[in-house]
């Protein structure tokens, strides 16, 4: 390669590498403000704040969504498979909220770790399936001895994963 | 090219229409799922094309090739509108899956800066009176972006975020129907050969546009 060629090669790759450390070095410097939400085991070691509004995640634990006859008021625990957080929510819920699926809860906490939320995201997983297809899985899945809560659990959240 | 056109937009139509009226609908989202025929393939080639485009500006800064840095030009509008397709159809996704039109979270907000990545090489083109200023420093900013690419792409493994992880997976079985993955990725193969039939079509129109006076274009329109 020519010798001036090679130099304006060196000088390209420089930009791109001492670039891309900059903001790596950044985004490690600022990891925890671009984590959208706390989990719940992050929640019960104190490490989110009491009193400020912050984000919690994880998955609605099944069986554990309770809806008052007179309000809008909604009661459920959220996951993330160490430790197991309780929401308060009055208002209305988006349609893919369900139980053994993700939410992400908005709201305060108070000092016994419930959070007291004032808006509520459904977390869609990765995974697609045709309504045919997802019946005939959970059938399958049903006479296999998979039955029970706890299956149910495991088999619907194991897409969430909090492990950093 | 016409012919690049024509597969292009074959595709697309058999890929838009098996997707969006064969297809069967999520068993959970129902029918709102079907926007991921134009989401996954626009953000696919928003992200590569961004590659297309700092490539074409590292090779015209070692080399000074001037028909690469025509290139690095024309993949500049394309892939902001294609950025601005993805953006704008997750955010109408979002509104009935989530339950919100936007999050500040990871994926979204590095998808924003790629978005303003490409106005500013675009803005950059345009802002110069001299040609070669011009190239170079929109090339210096294409190259400088190109970090962001592998952060949108890991952005949902690396941080807690409201994304879900990848459907289609490189390594290992992908978690989405076969029924409904066949018509994705027909998108996404449309989209590709369509964003190089109009790639290749805008670099033409920029040599015609550079090379205005040059003996061999007028030439061509007979001056």
């Amino acid at each position: 390669m020519h010798p001036l060629r090679k130099q304006r090669l060196f000088t390209v790759l420089f930009i791109v590498i001492a670039s891309s450390t900059v903001i790596a070095l950044m985004l490690y410097a600022a990891r925890e403000s671009i984590n959208l939400f706390y989990p719940p085991s992050k929640i019960v070691d104190g490490e989110a704040p009491v009193g400020r509004n912050i984000k919690a995640g994880g998955c609605v634990v099944p069986g554990s969504v309770v809806r008052s006859d007179k309000s809008l008021q909604i009661d459920f625990d959220i996951t993330d498979g160490r430790a197991t957080i309780s929401v308060v929510y009055e208002g209305i819920l988006p349609d893919l909220f369900a139980e053994g699926e993700a939410a992400v809860v908005d709201g305060k906490l108070d000092a016994d770790f419930k959070l007291h939320a004032t808006r509520v995201l459904a977390k869609h997983d990765e995974n697609y399936t045709p309504a045919e297809v997802s019946e005939n899985l959970q059938a399958s899945e049903e006479s296999a001895g998979y039955k029970g809560q706890g299956a149910e659990h495991v088999k619907t959240c194991e897409s969430v994963s909090y492990d950093s | 090219m016409p012919w690049l056109a024509l597969v292009g937009i074959v595709l697309f139509l058999v890929g838009a229409i098996w997707g969006l009226g064969f297809a069967p609908a999520d068993s959970k989202q129902g029918n709102s799922y079907r926007i991921i025929f134009l989401h996954v393939p626009a953000s696919f080639l928003a992200m590569a094309g961004y590659y297309v485009m700092a490539i074409c500006g590292a090779v015209g800064l070692i080399w000074r090739m001037k028909i690469s840095f025509m290139m690095m030009k024309s993949a500049a509008p394309i892939g902001a509108v294609l950025t601005f397709i993805s953006l704008v159809t997750g955010s109408i996704w979002g509104k009935p899956t989530w339950g919100t039109w936007w999050e500040w979270d990871a994926r979204i907000t590095f998808m924003l800066i790629l978005f303003f990545l490409y106005l500013g090489v675009w803005a950059l083109q345009t802002s110069y009176q001299d040609r070669d200023a011009a190239d170079k420093t929109s090339a210096i900013l294409a190259l400088v972006g190109t970090v962001n690419i592998p952060i949108i792409y890991k952005s949902v493994d690396w941080w807690y975020s409201l994304h879900q992880p990848a459907t289609l997976k490189l390594t290992g079985p992908s978690s989405i129907d076969a029924s409904m993955a066949y018509p994705l990725i027909v998108m996404i193969v449309a989209f590709y050969v369509l964003y190089t039939w109009m790639l290749l079509d805008r670099t033409r129109i920029e040599i015609l546009e550079r090379e205005r006076k040059s003996r061999w274009v007028q030439a061509i329109f007979g001056q």
